[in-house]
């Protein structure tokens, strides 16, 4: 293939994949009775009603909001807890590390129908059940060792003399951690926290399992609502819409940093 | 790196492993307990042994997840590795427009996976769908509502559609470590362009292309929620993949017991098959 043919490639491909969006997106602006009408590729009647109907009632729009608390809670928790372990297996071997390393991976291999059913009466029985905090937990099984994962990669690119320097010149262990090393390392932590966003946000079998009306995912509101109210597909189209408007925000803003995040960081 | 010897680094795993094992053993030493005994609820449990795996390991209906559970993790394998080293091989390496490519391949990984599924049903519903209403007016006669082959090419292609786009990134970031003094040296070496994939290219991108292949492995394994919202598992049983099996026998039938061993047996299968990559990976990295 000659250089300047090379941009056929990426561009069919981009295309093949804006190609379901678009037909989500021009769908989320027509009316029922077109949508069942037949198959048009603009919307004829262009209508709005569809998104009002989301923006005002509260059901469809705490979904959202459930969503991202959740998803906010579970990114920093995860991204907190996995930052110190992540440096002693990146800095340090000691009794059973390998193992220990393997192990937490492992987590992120079990299938999630495995762990429905048992999650559901762990959370009820310690009364989180139906709460933000208990699928930010629940989510923690599998973002944890993630997290874990990608720190660790990035930690091993700053060289040791970093450390050594600075307890040298007399820090202590936290306080170079805090005010030198998480400054030096960024970028990694924002890699991190958006894959532990996008992670987060797109699981929904745990997070049905785990609530039930207060803490509903926007996810789980619309399998509901193409059950029960009948097909209303101009809506369901429409709330699908809305949930790729906050991780496209995320990619936007870490862009550059995504593909050197999958490089250094051995996603 | 040389690491130091020091056991008080233990400390600063602690809080990861509290989490971790909280969410990871409880759960796990439940499955186990259901996976071994009978229980009629009120927290009473009778020892059964190894009854329920030997049900599962000879009921048909399991062999029959597995099989499709193999085919369909071969066959988006087959698809999307090669896909995806063809379009970061194709990626313009600078300017401008490496940021709108990446942006936009990125989208799909961002969209909720029952999001996916509801929006693969729209596409390609017959009539009403982009994708359904031209093929039949192709003349193809299409129809994944009731039709076997039909709902097994859109779960393929689905899946094609929402995982390609990590094989392309990974692949991408492993090309984008590769210094242009590489590509003049092969230039002047008058090299054809399939001795610079082979020598050049392939050798940088066989770390990640490792960790791409493993992370499909593991999650086409555990797919559950885009098949489950596209084709229900249906026409009939024809896309019910093991997960959704899993399901199907735990929470709809509410056999505990069987779907307890099912998980476990389903596990080790997952872990075991991670392991050989590991092992491999890490046997790799210590070259």
């Amino acid at each position: 293939m000659t250089r300047s043919k090379k941009w056929i490639v990426p561009t069919l491909y981009i295309l093949f994949l804006m190609l379901p969006i678009y037909g989500l997106l021009s769908m989320s602006f027509k009316t029922t009775n077109e949508i069942l009408g037949g198959f048009s590729f603009f919307p004829q009647e262009f209508t709005l009603d569809n998104y009002i109907v989301i923006f005002t009632d509260p059901t469809w729009y705490m979904g959202y909001v459930n969503s991202i608390i959740y998803v906010v809670i579970n990114t920093l928790l995860s991204v907190t807890v996995a930052l110190p372990a992540a440096y002693a297996f990146s800095r340090y071997r000691f009794l059973g590390d390998k193992h220990l390393f393997f192990w937490l991976l492992t987590n992120r291999m079990a299938p999630p129908a495995v762990f429905a059913l048992p999650f559901f009466q762990l959370y009820s029985a310690i009364n989180l059940f139906d709460t933000h905090i208990a699928v930010a937990l629940a989510h923690c099984l599998f973002n944890i060792p993630l997290a874990v994962w990608i720190l660790e990669g990035f930690m091993s690119g700053v060289p040791k003399e970093l450390d050594e320097t600075a307890f040298l010149d007399g820090y202590s262990f936290w306080r170079f951690f805090i005010r030198i090393f998480i400054p030096t390392i960024a970028a990694g932590i924002g890699v991190t926290m958006f894959f532990c966003f996008m992670y987060s946000w797109v699981e929904l079998l745990l997070a049905k399992t785990l609530t039930s009306v207060e803490a509903k995912p926007i996810a789980a509101t619309m399998t509901r609502t193409a059950s029960s109210s009948g097909y209303e597909l101009g809506l369901l189209a429409a709330a699908g819409s809305l949930t790729i408007v906050p991780g496209a925000i995320v990619i936007y803003f870490v862009r550059n940093y995504i593909a050197k995040g999958f490089a250094l960081g051995r996603v | 790196m040389n690491k130091t010897q020091n056991n008080r680094a233990w400390w600063l795993v602690v809080p990861v492993l509290i989490l971790v094992a909280f969410n990871a053993f409880i759960p796990l030493m439940t499955v186990v307990n259901y996976a071994f005994q009978e229980t009629f609820g009120d927290n009473v449990f009778f020892w059964e042994g190894t009854t329920w795996f030997e049900q599962v390991l000879r009921s048909p209906r399991f062999h029959a997840s597995l099989i499709r559970q193999f085919l369909f993790t071969g066959m988006i394998l087959a698809i999307e590795v090669p896909l995806g080293i063809g379009v970061a091989l194709a990626m313009p390496r600078k300017g401008p427009w490496v940021s709108v490519c990446l942006v936009l391949m990125a989208l799909p990984l961002l969209i909720p996976w029952n999001v996916v599924g509801a929006m693969w049903n729209i596409f390609a519903l017959p009539e009403i769908g982009l994708l359904g209403y031209t093929l039949n007016s192709m003349g193809i006669d299409y129809n994944f509502t009731n039709q076997p082959i039909a709902a097994w090419m859109t779960t393929v292609v689905m899946d094609v559609w929402h995982w390609t786009s990590l094989i392309v990134l990974l692949c991408y970031a492993g090309l984008s470590s590769i210094s242009d003094d590489y590509y003049q040296a092969a230039h002047i070496d008058g090299a054809s362009r399939w001795a610079i994939f082979r020598y050049i290219q392939l050798p940088k991108m066989k770390r990640v292309l490792t960790i791409a292949i493993l992370l499909r492995f593991m999650d086409s394994f555990m797919i559950y929620t885009e098949p489950f919202v596209l084709t229900g598992g249906g026409p009939g049983n024809t896309t019910t993949f093991l997960s959704i099996d899993l399901v199907k026998i735990a929470l709809g039938q509410f056999d505990l017991g069987p779907a307890a061993a099912m998980s476990l047996i389903y596990f080790l299968m997952v872990l075991l098959t991670c392991w050989a990559f590991y092992t491999i990976m890490m046997r790799n990295e210590e070259q």
